[in-house]
């Protein structure tokens, strides 16, 4: 597999492989040495067009525990200021020698068009473009939820049952976690106020009166999503009040919760808005094991992309 | 496509019988020992190694781990290989005596990998080699300890080790 630019380029093996994968790659985040030679002389770059704190540094991390080169290229700090456009740069760090470039960008579709364009030769991993994908994010909420569940080698994630809730319509983790778990035989529900739904939906269920009519169902995950006010047309519609009252994982709501029910949020978090201190911090919240999860994930998609063919 | 059984199953059985009798009168004692084989049947190999030893030696305290190489290759194949699992009981291999098990021994290349992999667990105060068949053609300097059989073979024949945990039985081929 050369790229990894949408959850489309898996299939369940594929998928399964990879998580697998990330299981081995745990294991060794936990050594003393967290260190493998397996990517000796490859040179990786993270080209990140928006913020990132999770994604950027365990794209980093994972890149230098397999022994790559790591370049950070902080756009705004390079020539892009200077009104370089995507292909240009590309080029250029094809010209400096790259063999992988992990792209992070506001316009959905940039990181297949690098990947498709024939402007560049390396391989293209998608950290995130627009409301399109994130299909890393997708993949190490999948592990978690198999650590969780003490799912070993092999296992796909059939019956088990997610509900996603908060602004599905710009979140690009809705979209690779409703491929991802689907793919991989789960049941998804989603939930959050109608100005936040997509306007076509694809069959998924999906629940906009409120967080309680949704919890009403039992889940074994429950994953909150943060209010992307940076990616709506009129963010000054949006009520906060209003999703609190109706949305928010509050502490009330949270005692509501099966026994074994998990809490899981990619992050950042809003605290107070989308989700409360005690849900986030509570014993069960996932959302840190995520985090972890996340530098083992990638650790296994750079081998699946860089390792292997010459 | 010429295939001739060269060991059959009760001469794997005595050849992991004499390499346990071996290991033991190699080492002092047994609670600084851990075997780790390596995937897929030299794991398969160290169980029975294991089985043995507990058989010979009432009191044998060595342990028993898995390491997979995968990912400390020097070869970069045209194909992506997933590595399989590894399984070290101790959190530190400081001390003791490591003893690698593979079913062929060739280019030497894998137990190179083996010994780096080794390395990123802590240091060993030894490391030995134990493998069913020594095929020759090492490309390395790397010596095996412990020995099923020696088996002289050209470059181009195949030699197939075939246990009844993973295969359905027990013998090892030449191909030709």
């Amino acid at each position: 597999m050369k790229h990894l630019t949408s959850i489309a380029d898996l299939d369940y093996n594929s998928a399964l492989s990879i998580l697998d994968v990330s299981d081995e790659m745990a294991l060794v985040n936990e050594r003393d040495i967290k260190k493998l030679p397996t990517l000796r002389g490859k040179t990786v770059v993270n080209l990140f067009y928006e913020n990132s704190t999770r994604t950027k540094i365990s794209f980093e991390l994972a890149a230098k525990r397999l022994s790559a080169e790591v370049i950070d290229f902080t756009v705004s700090e390079s020539s892009v200021a200077k009104g370089e456009s995507l292909k240009d740069t590309a080029q250029t760090l094809q010209a400096l020698g790259v063999d992988a470039a992990i792209v992070r960008h506001p316009l959905a579709g940039a990181p297949t068009n690098l990947a498709k364009a024939g402007w560049v030769d390396f391989s293209i991993i998608n950290a995130g473009d627009g409301r399109h994908e994130h299909p890393t994010q997708a993949l190490l909420d999948a592990m978690t939820i198999r650590e969780s569940l003490g799912l070993g080698r092999g296992a796909d994630l059939l019956g088990v049952s997610v509900l996603i809730v908060g602004d599905i319509a710009n979140s690009r983790v809705a979209r690779s976690n409703r491929l991802l778990l689907q793919m991989l035989g789960a049941k998804v529900t989603l939930a959050g106020p109608e100005s936040l739904m997509p306007r076509v939906s694809d069959g998924t269920p999906t629940i906009t009166s409120n967080l309680d009519d949704a919890l009403l169902e039992p889940f074994d995950f429950v994953m909150m999503l943060r209010v992307q006010l940076e990616r709506m047309a009129r963010p000054a519609d949006f009520s906060r009040v209003d999703y609190i009252a109706n949305w928010q994982l509050t502490r009330e709501r949270l005692a509501r919760l099966r026994e074994n029910t998990r809490i899981m949020h990619p992050g950042p978090i809003n605290r107070g808005i989308e989700i409360s201190n005690q849900a986030a911090d509570g014993d069960r919240s996932l959302i840190l094991r995520q985090v972890s999860n996340g530098v083992s994930v990638r650790m296994a998609v750079l081998y699946q992309v860089l390792g292997g063919a010459k | 496509m010429i295939s001739n059984v060269v060991l059959n199953v009760d001469e794997i059985g005595r050849s992991i019988r004499r390499i346990a009798h071996e290991i033991l009168e190699s080492n002092h004692g047994s609670e600084n020992l851990i075997l780790i084989g390596i995937p897929t049947r030299g794991v398969t190999l160290a169980e029975r190694l294991n089985a043995e030893l507990l058989a010979i030696d009432s009191d044998y305290r060595g342990q028993i781990g898995q390491l997979d190489i995968t990912m400390y290759r020097d070869d970069h194949s045209e194909h992506y290989r997933a590595p399989k699992e590894s399984r070290i009981p101790v959190s530190s291999l400081d001390g003791l005596v490591v003893v690698l098990v593979d079913d062929v021994l060739f280019s030497g290349r894998t137990i190179r990998a083996a010994m780096d992999a080794v390395n990123d667990f802590g240091r060993p105060s030894a490391i030995k080699l134990a493998v069913l068949i020594d095929r020759g053609h090492r490309e390395l300097p790397i010596r095996p300890d412990f020995v099923g059989k020696n088996l002289p073979t050209s470059k181009l024949e195949r030699v197939n080790v075939q246990l009844l945990e993973v295969d359905g039985q027990d013998q090892v081929v030449i191909q030709s």
